[in-house]
């Protein structure tokens, strides 16, 4: 022990010295341990209470921390985490949920239907946009044991099921935190959860320690004994630290897509791409139907067969993914594959744009666009050369407009663009994550992620309405293959590529990636093999 | 000037610099005679090594453009940038510093003060800002170099015209009754232009610098191919692709070493007194 104590003291004193070492000062000490997983946070979470913050990486470590009343799996059906079983009534407005009778937060105080009710009639009501569009659906919610809660809808909402994923709807202790205010709430910097693992240390740019939790509800769970989550702000240091065993996983976009099939070849990693289904974003262009010329749905259909799926997989992602064929991605429920489709072809492109007027003129341009480029690293500015490129080839001049993160939002939020990239979520329904894109109630000014584009029909407001509050999967499947079939000829967008994260870890890990939200779950199963 | 001219090109260091310029400002002007696609077209195979292909002899990007004409079209970029950008500081100092040391006194001050104020900000971060502020692009690029790189070349002038305006030759024009736009640009300017001359060409490479590190950093022109933008694109990629930050690499250094090495003989030239050989 004092051998180990020296190797950590020495480790740290070095880690002020030199930046390289202080990037990894817990893998020294935690390589001896059993049941140790080292994982990458990138970039540091801002904060570790999932109930203020959802970031991409505040979800992978608080999910070890926070629990909520179900998971899912890969095919979105519910398991049971916090509740142990629910009943949902015939006519679709009333969610019964039992929950689990041992389980406590921990501070050591037993986890009982007051928090439930707790989170989300205050709690998320006001603090969670997304999590408060769900709950306002519920007439009441109330306690009627300690572990039976009863949620009655107003009329029902079909994707009802879906809000009670960890980060959507992640459990909220009451006694530290009702009549509080919940931003300046002390226990903010000391996360109290439910979950398989609690935060034992917190060095600030440098790594996250938790530890098991021996009081989880989880018979004999979780397994493993401690997590470390490396704080490497680097691309090039990261995929360094898995090539060398110092962390045994990645995920998301912690590498660059060239590093991941170099190091997914390694024998000892393996690539699991399943786990994302939950978040399966459609990388894609908006166009601000506002503007000339992209008020024309010819020019915007002549925009999508200009464009070659393709290549753009190939060469900007790397083929990791597949060619998108509209607004849903295939791995979420209810998509349809029987929609217009827009294979490259200039002829067609060139066509629909001498129909609408636009002739080259002598040196081959037809009319001027901008493309606002989205400011989240070196693939989307790849990504707005590529199309820059590719529609020059039918006379279409895009002249690259750059922002900041704040600035792109800001213009995004404003409407103050004229097409621009994104890949948001769609959070396992398209009720939840899509239909905020397309619906006319949902056009707000000032609101990223809003409906953007300005597009607006009715018959799809209609549908996407009709499909949130259908009783059975077949109705809403009739409502959404409608509305794909209409957005897809209408094209407010052009939706390019299904974009598929890789998690890359060792093999002597199992049992990691089992739901729908893979690296956000719990990893209350993960376990050590040899 | 023949003269001076002639011993720049005895200067072996100089002659070489001038040499390579001469070839860097060919290539850039030939740039669409050369490569009559554009340098973003994608044009061959992504990532394929440079001396493979005859087509390609410098390899090609991870988006299969063509590096041989991205540093062919990011010449221009440097050099229009290195000038026009070195123009404008020189314009901006020599009038501020003109002004301030023919004059002296409250104009002097004043002009001296501003001048201080804009050294006091690092030169690099302030550029960075403005770019960032007014939007990438060309035009806000040269602006940006342009007005962090003149307060060096308005302290030199004001030095030179404080020391010009006491002599014989200003105080006989002065006696003389010639007005004061008459003896600055006739009498003094012309005697105070070695020193300039000689620190532009400096600033050419200083400024080509500035931009290759701002397009480095991503906020170049983004409708504009240029070496800086190379490297910082290719950076993440250096383990299986060297060639592509290499090659810019190499050229930005070797133009600043070839404007380096012009300046030094430039100094030696017009600053006899001054040659390396009498520091030495």
């Amino acid at each position: 022990m004092k051998d180990l104590a020296l190797t950590r003291r020495t480790l740290l004193a070095g880690a002020s010295a030199t930046s390289l070492l202080s990037l990894l000062p817990g893998p020294a000490l935690a390589a001896g341990g059993a049941g140790v997983l080292n994982v990458i946070a990138f970039p540091e979470p801002p904060t570790l209470f999932i109930g203020l913050d959802q970031n991409g990486s505040t979800q992978t470590v608080a999910g070890k921390i926070y629990e909520s009343l179900l998971t899912y799996d890969f095919d979105f059906t519910p398991r049971p985490s916090l509740a142990k079983s629910w009943e949902i009534s015939p006519d679709g407005r009333t969610y019964t949920f039992k929950l689990q009778e041992n389980a406590k937060w921990h501070d050591g105080k037993p986890f009982t239907a007051d928090d439930v009710v707790f989170t989300t009639k205050e709690f998320l009501m006001e603090v969670h946009p997304r999590a408060r569009v769900i709950f306002e659906n519920c007439e009441t919610i109330e306690a009627l044991d300690p572990h039976t809660v009863r949620f009655a809808l107003k009329k029902p909402f079909a994707p009802f099921l879906m809000a009670f994923e960890m980060s959507t709807a992640p459990m909220i202790p009451a006694h530290l935190y009702k009549g509080t205010n919940y931003r300046t709430n002390p226990n903010n910097a000391k996360p109290i959860g439910t979950g398989p693992f609690k935060l034992a240390e917190w060095q600030k740019g440098s790594f996250i320690r938790l530890v098991r939790n021996p009081d989880y509800h989880g018979e004999g769970e979780p397994h493993l004994d401690e997590m470390y989550f490396h704080i490497l702000p680097d691309a090039g240091s990261r995929a360094l630290a898995l090539e060398q065993g110092r962390v045994q996983q990645t995920q998301f976009q912690d590498l660059e897509p060239f590093d991941v099939q170099r190091l997914a070849s390694l024998p000892n990693i393996q690539l699991i791409t399943k786990g994302y289904e939950f978040y399966a974003p459609v990388a894609r262009i908006e166009f601000n139907t506002r503007v000339k010329p992209f008020d024309d749905k010819r020019f915007r259909q002549a925009v999508n067969y200009a464009l070659d799926r393709k290549a753009i997989l190939d060469t900007i992602f790397f083929s990791q993914g597949r060619v998108a064929t509209g607004p849903l991605n295939s791995k979420t429920r209810f998509y349809d594959a029987d929609v217009t489709r827009y294979a490259f072809d200039l002829e067609k492109a060139k066509a629909l744009l001498d129909d609408m007027g636009l002739k080259p003129g002598a040196n081959g341009v037809r009319t001027q666009v901008k493309f606002l480029r989205l400011p989240w690293g070196e693939s989307w500015a790849r990504f707005a050369e590529y199309v820059k490129q590719s529609l020059a080839k039918v006379g279409i001049a895009v002249e690259i407009e750059s922002a900041d993160p704040a600035g792109w939002t800001s213009r995004y939020a404003n409407w103050d663009f004229q097409m621009t990239s994104n890949y948001p979520y769609q959070f396992g329904d398209p009720a939840l994550g899509v239909a905020r894109f397309f619906v006319s109630s949902n056009i707000r000014k000032g609101v990223a992620y809003s409906n953007n584009t300005g597009y607006t029909n009715p018959r799809v407001d209609e549908l996407f309405a009709a499909g949130a509050s259908a009783l059975s999967d077949a109705e809403r499947q009739k409502a959404y293959s409608e509305v794909q079939k209409i957005l897809t000829d209408e094209v407010p967008m052009a939706w390019l590529v299904e974009v598929d994260f890789p998690t890359l870890i060792d093999k002597r890990f199992t049992d990691t990636v089992v739901s729908a939200i893979g690296v956000n779950e719990t990893y209350r199963r993960a376990r050590k093999v040899g | 000037m023949n003269s001076n001219l002639w011993r720049l090109l005895k200067d072996p260091g100089a002659a070489i610099g001038i040499a390579l310029l001469v070839a860097v400002v060919v290539v850039a002007a030939l740039a669409p005679v050369l490569y009559p696609q554009d340098p973003w077209s994608m044009a061959g195979r992504p990532f394929l090594p440079p001396f493979t292909d005859p087509q390609f002899p410098l390899g090609t990007d991870m988006m299969g453009r063509d590096i041989a004409a991205g540093l062919a079209y990011g010449a221009r970029v440097s050099l229009i940038v290195g000038i026009v950008s070195t123009a404008c500081a020189i314009v901006l100092g020599v009038t501020l510093g003109g002004i301030a040391g023919y004059y002296g006194g409250l104009a002097d001050d004043a002009l001296m003060r501003v001048t201080e104020f804009f050294q006091t900000i690092p030169t690099f971060i302030f550029a960075l800002v403005m770019v960032a502020i007014l939007s990438p692009s060309i035009l806000s690029i040269i602006l940006a170099i342009g007005i962090v790189s003149w307060p060096p070349v308005a302290r030199l002038v004001r030095a030179e015209f404080a020391s010009l305006r006491g002599r014989e030759f200003v105080q006989a024009a002065i006696a003389l009754g010639e007005s004061d736009r008459h003896i600055i640009l006739r009498q003094i300017l012309p005697n105070t232009l070695s020193p300039v001359l000689v620190m532009g060409s400096l600033m050419v490479a200083s400024a080509i610098l500035t931009e290759a590190a701002i397009s480095f950093l991503g906020l170049g022109d983004p409708n504009m191919m240029s070496w800086g933008y190379m490297i910082g694109a290719s950076r993440t990629v250096i383990r299986q692709a060297w060639w592509m930050s290499f090659f810019p690499g190499l050229v930005i250094v070797l133009v600043v070493l070839m404007i380096n090495l012009v300046g030094e003989g430039l100094n030696d030239v017009l600053n006899p007194r001054l040659a390396r050989k009498g520091r030495a």
